[in-house]
Order: C-alpha cells, then sequence, then structure tokens
C-alpha cells in the first residue's frame, strides 16, 4: 500500500494525475470523433454515391486497421504532415506536434468512425413520417434537424454510443506508445523503478474498470433522460 | 509516394501476417472454448457460479488489452512459486503470453454473445422437444446449440475482426507480428504513409476475408 502514497515516497499522485490524463484524452477524443461523424454522416446519407463512396471508405479503412498501426501513422507521420503543410507557407522550421494532440486525434478518427456508424443507424431508424410531418409543417432544413431529427436521435444512439465510449477509453491504453504520460504509461514507469509489475499492471486494471464503471452509471442516467415519454 | 519501398516491403509484412493470423487462429479455437464454458457457467441457475462468470466477462471487457497482455506478460514472472512450476515454459515466452490474454479476452466476449444467442432461442422450441419426452442434455446440444451458433454468427464475424485488430498489441511484447514488422520498417525508413497502406492493406483484405466467409455461413445455416 505504501507504493501508493501521495507524495514523493509512493505512486498514488502520479498516478491519480495520468488517471486525469486519461480522462482527459478520452473526452478530446471523443468530441473529436463526433466532429468527424459530424461530417460523414451526412456524406453516408447523401443521395449522391460519390459521397457515399469517401464516407465508406473512412469507416471501413479505419475499422478494418488495428488501433496500434493508426497510432504508429500519425505519431511517426503527424510532424512530417504538419511541417510539409507549413512549408507550402514558407515555414521551415522543425516543428514538433505533442503527444496529446497526436494521441487525441489518432484515437479521435477511430472513435469518430465508430460514432458515424452510430448516427447513421440511428438517423435511418427513425420513421420516415416524422421527416414528412416536419415538411408538411413547414420546418426550415436546420429546424427540421434540430427540433425533431436530433432529440429522436440521440435517444437510438444513448446505448451505442456508450458502447462508442467504452471502446475509446479503452483505446487510450494504447496512446502509451508514443510516450504520453497516462495510466498505462505510468504503470510502465512505476513497474519499471519498482520492479513491481504485477502490483502496478493490477492497479491499472483497476482504475480502468473504476472509469468504465462509474461511466457507465452516467451513461445510464443520461438514457433515462432522453427516454422520457416512451 | 515512394513505390519501391512500398514493393519491397511487401513481402516482409507479408511474412509478418502469418505470424498475426497463427495468433489470430490459435486464440480464437482456445478463446471459442472458454466462451462456451462461461456462457453455460452464466445460465447456471447457483448464483455464486453465474456471479463468477459474470464477474469473469466484466473484468475482461472492462479493461484494455494491453493492460490484459502486461500483467501476464510483465506481471506473472514476478511469482516466485510460478517462475519454479512447469508453467514456466509457457510463460516466459512472449507467444504463449499474447495467445493466453488474447485467448481470455475474446473468450469473454464470446462468452457474452453466446448467453444472447442461448436466451433467445424461443422457449417453444425448447417445450417441443421436452414434450417429445427428448432428454434436457440433448435438447441442449442437438438443439439449443446448433441454434445459439446460429443465432451468434454475426456478432462472432465483429469479434473475430476485433480481435484480429487485437493481435496488433502482441507487438508491445516484442513479438514481430504484422504490426510489429510495420512499426520496424516506419522507424527504420521513417516513411510512415508507404508503410500503413502496405500494411494496412494486408489487414483490409483479411477482414475483407473473413467478413464474406461469416458471411458465407450464415447464408448456409439461416433457416
Amino acid at each position: 500500500m505504501e507504493l501508493l502514497a501521495f507524495g514523493d515516497t509512493g505512486w498514488g499522485d502520479e498516478l491519480f494525475r495520468a488517471t486525469l490524463m486519461t480522462i482527459a484524452v478520452s473526452i478530446t477524443a471523443m468530441l473529436i470523433g463526433f466532429s468527424f461523424a459530424a461530417i460523414f454522416t451526412p456524406l453516408k446519407l447523401s443521395k449522391f454515391k460519390s459521397l457515399n463512396l469517401i464516407a465508406n471508405i473512412y469507416t471501413t479503412v479505419i475499422r478494418g486497421v488495428p488501433e496500434l498501426l493508426v497510432i504508429y501513422l500519425f505519431f511517426f507521420g503527424g510532424s512530417g504532415a504538419i511541417m510539409f503543410v507549413a512549408s507550402m507557407f514558407g515555414y521551415k522550421d522543425y516543428i514538433e506536434i505533442n503527444a496529446f494532440v497526436t494521441g487525441s486525434f489518432a484515437i479521435g478518427i477511430i472513435s469518430g468512425a465508430y460514432s458515424t456508424e452510430v448516427f447513421r443507424g440511428a438517423i435511418q431508424s427513425i420513421d420516415k413520417g416524422q421527416f414528412e410531418a416536419a415538411k408538411v409543417l413547414g420546418f426550415s432544413k436546420f429546424k427540421q434537424f434540430y427540433k425533431i431529427v436530433l432529440p429522436q436521435m440521440l435517444r437510438l444512439a444513448i446505448p451505442n454510443l456508450s458502447n462508442v465510449w467504452q471502446i475509446t477509453l479503452k483505446d487510450t491504453s494504447l496512446i502509451s506508445v508514443t510516450g504520453l504520460v497516462e495510466i498505462m504509461r505510468q504503470s510502465y514507469i512505476a513497474a519499471g523503478s519498482t520492479r513491481d509489475p504485477l502490483f502496478f499492471y493490477s492497479f491499472a486494471a483497476i482504475l480502468y474498470l473504476l472509469l468504465t464503471f462509474i461511466s457507465m452509471k452516467l451513461i445510464n442516467k443520461l438514457e433515462v433522460k432522453y427516454s422520457r415519454g416512451y | 509516394m515512394d513505390f519501391e519501398l512500398m514493393i519491397n516491403s511487401f513481402p516482409k509484412l507479408l511474412n509478418a501476417a502469418v505470424v498475426t493470423l497463427k495468433l489470430l487462429s490459435v486464440s480464437l479455437i482456445v478463446g471459442l472454448f472458454i466462451g462456451l464454458l462461461f456462457a453455460i457457467l452464466r445460465l447456471n441457475k447457483n448464483i455464486f457460479i453465474n456471479k463468477f462468470a459474470y464477474g469473469y466477462s466484466y473484468v475482461f471487457r472492462g479493461t484494455p488489452l494491453l493492460v490484459q497482455i502486461f500483467i501476464i506478460y510483465f506481471g506473472l514472472g514476478q511469482i516466485e512459486s510460478l517462475r519454479s512450476s512447469f508453467l514456466w515454459v509457457i510463460l516466459k515466452e512472449p507467444y504463449w503470453c499474447a495467445i493466453i490474454a488474447f485467448a481470455l479476452n475474446t473468450g469473454a466476449y464470446t462468452s457474452e454473445i453466446l448467453r444472447s444467442a442461448f436466451q433467445t432461442i424461443k422457449p417453444g422450441i425448447i417445450e417441443a422437444g421436452k414434450s417429445l419426452g427428448i432428454s434436457n442434455k440433448i435438447i441442449f446440444y442437438k438443439v439449443q446449440i446448433p441454434i445459439g451458433i446460429r443465432q451468434s454468427l454475426p456478432a462472432y464475424g465483429n469479434e473475430i475482426i476485433l480481435m484480429l485488430k487485437g493481435t496488433s498489441l502482441a507487438s508491445t511484447v516484442t513479438l514481430m507480428d504484422l504490426t510489429g514488422v510495420a512499426k520496424y520498417i516506419i522507424s527504420t525508413t521513417f516513411k510512415p504513409i508507404e508503410v500503413f497502406i502496405v500494411a494496412g492493406g494486408i489487414y483490409l483484405f483479411m477482414t475483407f476475408i473473413i467478413h464474406n466467409v461469416i458471411k458465407f455461413l450464415e447464408k448456409k445455416y439461416s433457416y
């Protein structure tokens, strides 16, 4: 237990900070994922075949390729790509992006592919009559989406989004390979310097379990909130 | 685009894909047995057995696969009694550690898939078997299991693809699977995009094959 003490003698405060880092990366990645989903879900539902194709390539490739490979692509290719863009504007110096940005972006793109599928499924299962009724009542496109589609979609999407959240949360453990100090990386450091990997990795497992457990409880509350009236 | 690198790295990555496939197939076979066992335990009426099976699947589904591999590969070696036992022959090899972790992980997911498939079997079918005077055991083997397997095919297909992606974590415990070799080539040549296209293409090809095999089986066993 003294291994977990706060302060200089133990790893408690380090692990606590690492847990906050994991939460921060997960939330950032989830939000980046939502913005990707906001772009690609309309493309998926569009009438144009070419737009469908673009969105399908995105979701198929990301869901068919291991997360670790995507992270390596961003980790090794991220600064290169940014520097290439910067060089077009005449900026020639070396640019390094920090591990937090690379990591949340990589996980965000993965999470976005899953969210896109969830939103597509949710919108498609809304009754056709709802769209027609909105049209008949003369709702504008924006109002139709905001007042009719979104509330119904959220109710249908939340159970599946909670799965996406779980996947995203667990995927953040992979960012440890880029050196970002989250739960996994901190446990690795602690295990290395105390030679007690069994304890620290088991503790990491407990931290992840705790995070999934608490987030499940919170999401269940949301689910109840959005299924009022059903 | 460095096409020469892409062509040169292709055979190396293809060889590594064989390692990936080996890891995948062994852990899937072991995982299927674990999954079936725990699905049956979940349906048991004894509350302790039931809770134990639920706890297993909850823990393995609630923690990242990376943690599970690290506990087995780095953690278990710390236990003195384990190091002196015959199990050490297996546990000192990263290959077997990875397979144990993958099998336990996929076993947890498979048990959930099979359990829900068993539970959705219409009670009328089982009652029909009972009224024909067939024993519970034979109903289980001849009726519940075949129908359950058919019901769980789509979900199990997804699980196979998730597991295929999961095997990439073997590279974190020094195994040179497809992702491991890809990372090695990237870090020596600093050409991430080219290597990603080739390695990702091989992964996508494998997912494509798995997807279609499952689709074929679904059609074959549909009723």
